[in-house]
């Protein structure tokens, strides 16, 4: 037997209805402006708060990772959600702006920034900009060395000796960021055919390529790994959390990310963008990265400088060419390399 | 038949009235200034109207002559026609621009498929029944919106380039890269390739859960009730705990820095590894969650098994080891498969363990993951990676249909059975203590540290100075002058999370459970393409889900990404399958001869289906429920894409907690999750109650078991 009377149907097709128009759209009030934040949860907020305080502007923040927002911006090019993409590794951003899916914006506030970050915006055509920078590097764990008895690795060489075998954690750069800055590093400090054999060298004392960039400085601190190629601000913000670890910047010399903000075309709440990526290149704003515990380097040239933060200064920074490894089409072939020559070499 | 000669088009005619007020009155488009179709119409969108007339002269029709189809049939084809190019074609044929539909068009919608569905049925489709046509094809319908378009949408992106030109060659380059297919792990050094390490994880996956599984259940239902209480207990457990926190808790106990690794080698000069990392710590994890499920499955079907035929075989002096062999374990079997599928099936799509615990292994759903959302931004390889899964998942299912054929397992007949179990055969109740007991003490240490995790400065360094500070940063309350303020920064995930649950499981359960009552009591053309299309969005790992997602409905004419709506979709559509496949199992245990004998004692439908079929349904109902609310709160993948500011979820937030490396955190809001869940499966327990079979029951009733065969097999 069958249940058979119409009020069933009925109420299916209402279900169907309610299904698509139970909850409506969040309307764009005046005075919104929609940050898609990739820095961590901790800086986003302040940030965010800040913001608000100063401007009475409400912010509808929402964190992800630069690989995930790019995918998303990417993924609503056709109608934007979003306004603002504040923080996140340079690559990203540089992509976006290759493929045309953030707008030109030219701040005031650029005459108050440090040569790296304009010359970020200028390689982009106004498209995006510097925010804070982070040279790469290494952290050790210091009990795990003295345990092992072991000498202080002190240049990326040191990392392809065997006395390091099984004990360099690095990101796999295919889903990291920060690997892929490794990569690009060391292609362009060393050249790519000796960048490639010393990455085969090393891929024998690696003993895990993770998902996520930050994750080797994690395993550092734990004593998971004995070695963590992150950026240094990363390692420095285990060192302060109290974990036993030494940060390092390479002796040969090393590369950085620059940390940037690019506007997303078609932002629905274009002046309100525009107002938090000016406020968002101010000392002022700046400042607020130390105290969230991100000791990046800032853009802004009276922004205080964190103690904690690895001084650039005193870290030898190679010539990043940001345009050029920053494009999807080198890029992915060096991806490809690494993925043919690297990541399956036998580890023997 | 009475009721149907009664019937002249009533029905139709009230669908037809409906469509034109929401028409006339309610806002056609979800998003802009919430002007009506009518008004739309008068503002120069000349063809709006085109469905509506199209549903109102169908209606006329049904009303005139009941028993004609083919009119109506045109005439509502031509109203979805237009309906659906206008939606996606606008700006082609008036110039206007695009229109979201909204609640408004969503109604008309909706009276399109009922007319369209009963002038099928009067044409002969569904053995022309009515009721069956309308239920079959509204889910048909909204699974090819919310499943099938956005899927293909996004499948299609494999053949084009990154400026959308199709591009065949670079598919096939895709298609065939060594990374995916390499096999060189079983001759060199070399690792192997991403489909040989998903397949081997999900085959071992699902064997190992599923014999776990079976040493549980039979160990509950025939090894004496004192066990079943402590199983049903723990069995919750991981169901209802979120990603990562298992596989941080591996880590945190063995990992090399890890609780039991320094134990091992201060005492035992055991030497630190880093074993956990790869795919023995993805196997561990992933058969921690998955084994309380096969467990719940197989016992469901333990239970189902009518004694009495088991008693027939001692009868006739078979052995205890011989009657198993020969009468319970292929009784068992459906449940067997359904449990190895549901194994292996979560294996391939789970995201979290393979993200944690994989180091150098890698998987398809974390490799589709990164494609979309790592430094490659490659989503044309996503897309193929996607499909490659989809195909795999797709076999298990297949395979599983072939090795069941089509022999019946229908335990529960209306005949009452009096038998008691028997005992299990001691040979294979001292196996099964062997390694339910190890397995017991492993899960109890993992919750251990999940428990005691939330409470210290950093379990992870063994810093186990103990702290409020982690639930007070997430969770702490203030007492300000507007009552209860919620400071904590994990509030509004949690609420949100809540609330979208609580929407999605109720939802998940109808249209699961229908789907299920459809398939399994009614015969149609094409009912197996039906099934499959239902069956899809389980198949379909979760990353393409969300990618897809936010591709199909960011624009006109479904627009609803960015809010609520979008994730209580997401979850209805994912999870259905479940209720479909627990739905199925139950029914097909259950003989038809009891909905008849109700019938024949003059029982109407509604009194049968009420008193009769429901309740024997009550455990796939429970099933349905809790596993869609579960699921719907403890989802990733599907939802990373999805969540904004204002809609953001609980596993979002954990997700960010463990990227930044505050494990902490992640524990401490996962155990509140944890005890939250549990209080809401004991309450749907509760309400719902547990279905009686057998009129003699075995010594006291076991503890209210949480959920009972959880996808079944046909």
């Amino acid at each position: 037997m069958i249940i058979r009377f119409p009020f069933r149907q009925a109420a299916f097709g209402a279900f169907a209805a309610l299904g698509l128009g139970a909850m409506s759209a969040p309307a764009l009030a005046q005075g919104e402006v929609v940050v898609y934040c990739s820095v961590q949860e901790e800086w986003c907020r302040p940030m965010m708060q800040a913001f608000e305080r100063k401007t009475g502007i409400k912010v509808s923040m929402t964190r992800k990772s630069s690989g995930e927002t790019f995918a998303q911006i990417k993924a609503e090019a056709a109608n934007p959600r979003g306004d603002v993409w504040w923080g996140g590794t340079g690559d990203p951003h540089l992509q976006a702006a290759e493929e045309g899916i953030t707008e030109e914006y030219r701040s005031p506030m650029l005459a108050e920034l440090l040569p790296w970050a304009t010359r970020q915006a200028e390689q982009s055509k106004f498209r995006t900009v510097g925010i804070y920078a982070g040279a790469l590097g290494f952290s050790f764990n210091t009990q795990q060395l003295a345990r092992k008895r072991l000498p202080e690795p002190k240049c990326w060489a040191d990392l392809a000796k065997a006395d390091y075998k099984d004990e360099v954690q690095v990101a796999d750069p295919n889903s990291s960021g920060t690997a892929y800055t490794k990569v690009a590093t060391l292609v362009q400090l060393m050249g790519e055919a000796k960048a490639f054999e010393f990455m085969k060298a090393m891929h024998k004392n690696v003993n895990q390529y993770t998902k996520s960039g930050a994750a080797p400085a994690r395993a550092a601190a734990t004593g998971e790994s004995l070695i963590g190629i992150t950026f240094l601000h990363d390692a420095v913000a285990q060192a302060v959390g109290g974990a036993p670890v030494k940060v390092v910047p390479p002796c040969e010399g090393t590369g950085y990310e620059i940390g940037s903000m690019s506007i997303i075309k078609g932002a629905k709440n274009m002046e309100n963008a525009k107002k938090f990526y000016d406020f968002a290149l101010s000392a002022e704003s700046q400042a607020l990265g130390a105290q969230a515990k991100s000791y990046q380097v800032p853009s802004n040239k009276s922004a205080p400088v964190p103690p904690e933060a690895p001084k650039l200064s005193d870290i030898k920074l190679i010539d990043y060419d940001f345009a050029k490894y920053g494009s999807s089409a080198e890029r992915t072939r060096l991806l490809a390399k690494w993925d043919a020559e690297i990541r399956n070499a036998p580890k023997r | 038949m009475n009721r149907r000669a009664a019937d002249r088009g009533h029905v139709d005619v009230v669908a037809a009235l409906v469509a034109v007020a929401a028409f006339a009155l309610l806002p056609w488009a979800l998003t802009g200034p919430g002007q009506s179709g009518l008004g739309l119409m008068l503002a120069g969108r000349w063809p709006l109207p085109l469905p509506v007339l199209a549903a109102a002269l169908a209606a006329v029709l049904a009303f005139a002559s009941p028993q004609q189809a083919m009119g109506r049939l045109v005439m509502i084809g031509a109203g979805l026609a237009s309906f659906v190019l206008y939606g996606f074609f606008a700006r082609h044929i008036d110039g206007g621009p695009m229109l979201s539909w909204g609640l408004g068009a969503a109604i008309v919608f909706a009276a399109l498929v009922l007319l369209g569905s009963r002038a099928a049925a009067v044409a002969g489709a569904f053995k022309a029944d009515r009721w069956v046509a309308t239920t079959t094809i509204a889910i048909l319908a909204s699974v090819i919106v919310f499943v099938f378009f956005p899927v293909v949408r996004v499948l299609a992106s494999a053949f084009v380039d990154g400026s959308g030109v199709i591009d065949l060659g670079l598919a096939s380059r895709r298609l065939f890269s060594p990374d995916i297919w390499t096999l060189a792990c079983l001759y060199s050094e070399g690792g192997c390739g991403v489909v040989a390490n998903t397949i081997l994880l999900g085959l071992l996956a699902g064997v190992v859960s599923t014999l776990l599984g079976l040493a549980f259940a039979l160990l509950a239902v025939r090894g004496g009730a004192r066990n079943s209480k402590l199983f049903d207990a723990m069995s919750i457990l991981p169901i209802i705990t979120p990603p990562f926190v298992i596989a941080l808790a591996l880590v945190i106990l063995f990992g090399r820095t890890g609780i039991v690794t320094t134990f091992l080698d201060d005492w035992f000069d055991i030497p630190r590894s880093r074993w956990i990392y790869g795919l023995s710590g993805v196997l561990i994890a992933q058969v921690l969650s998955q084994t309380p499920l096969s467990y719940l499955i197989l016992r469901g079907a333990l239970q189902g098994i009518a004694p009495s035929l088991e008693e027939a075989a001692q009868t006739l002096r078979a052995s205890r080891m011989h009657i198993f062999r020969t009468v319970t374990w292929p009784l068992l079997r459906p449940a067997v498969a359904a449990a190895f599928l549901l194994g292996f099936v979560e294996s391939l799509s789970d995201f979290g363990n393979p993200l944690v615990l994989g180091g150098s292994f890698e998987v398809l759903s974390t490799k589709i993951f990164f494609a979309v959302a790592g430094a490659q931004h490659d989503p044309g390889r996503a897309a193929i990676l996607a499909l490659i899964l989809l195909v795999l998942t797709l076999s298990a299912f297949w395979l599983q249909m072939v090795w069941l054929g089509k022999k019946s397992y229908v335990t529960v007949t209306g005949k009452g059975d009096s038998g008691i179990p028997a005992p299990l055969p001691s040979g294979v109740r001292f196996a099964a203590l062997g390694v339910v007991v190890p397995w017991i003490i492993l899960t109890l240490v993992v919750y251990g540290i999940i428990a005691v995790g939330g409470f210290v400065v950093d379990i992870g360094r063994g810093d186990m100075t103990t702290t409020w500070k982690h639930f007070s940063t997430g969770f702490s309350v203030e007492l300000g002058q507007n009552g209860l303020f919620f400071s904590g920064s994990a509030w509004d995930s949690f609420f949100i999370t809540v609330m979208v649950s609580a929407v999605a499981a109720p939802l998940t359960a109808i249209v699961g459970l229908l789907t299920a009552y459809v398939l399994s009591r009614h015969d149609f053309k094409g009912k197996r393409t039906f099934e499959f299309l239902t069956m899809l969005s389980f198949a379909i790992p979760g990353t393409v889900i969300g990618v897809a997602y936010i591709v199909a409905f960011n624009v006109p004419p479904i627009e609803i990404t960015g809010t609520g709506l979008i994730l209580i979709i997401c979850f209805v559509f994912r999870n259905m399958p479940v209720g479909v496949r627990s739905g199925i199992a139950a029914l097909s245990q259950i003989d038809k001869s009891l909905d008849e004998a109700s019938t024949t004692l003059g029982a109407k439908t509604g009194t049968t289906v009420r008193r009769v079929t429901l309740p024997l349904l009550k455990p796939a109902i429970v099933a349905t429920l809790v596993f869609s609310f579960v699921h719907a709160m403890t989802a990733v993948s599907a939802i990373v894409f999805l969540v904004t500011a204002r809609y953001n979820m609980a596993t979002a937030y954990i997700v960010n907690r463990v990227e930044a490396g505050e494990f902490a955190l992640a524990i401490a809001y996962s155990s509140l999750l944890i005890l939250f869940m549990l209080a809401v499966v004991l309450l749907i327990q509760l309400v719902v109650g547990e279905r009686k079979i057998g009129r003699r029951s075995v010594a006291a009733k076991p503890a209210a078991p949480p959920v009972t065969s959880g996808i079944g097999a046909r």
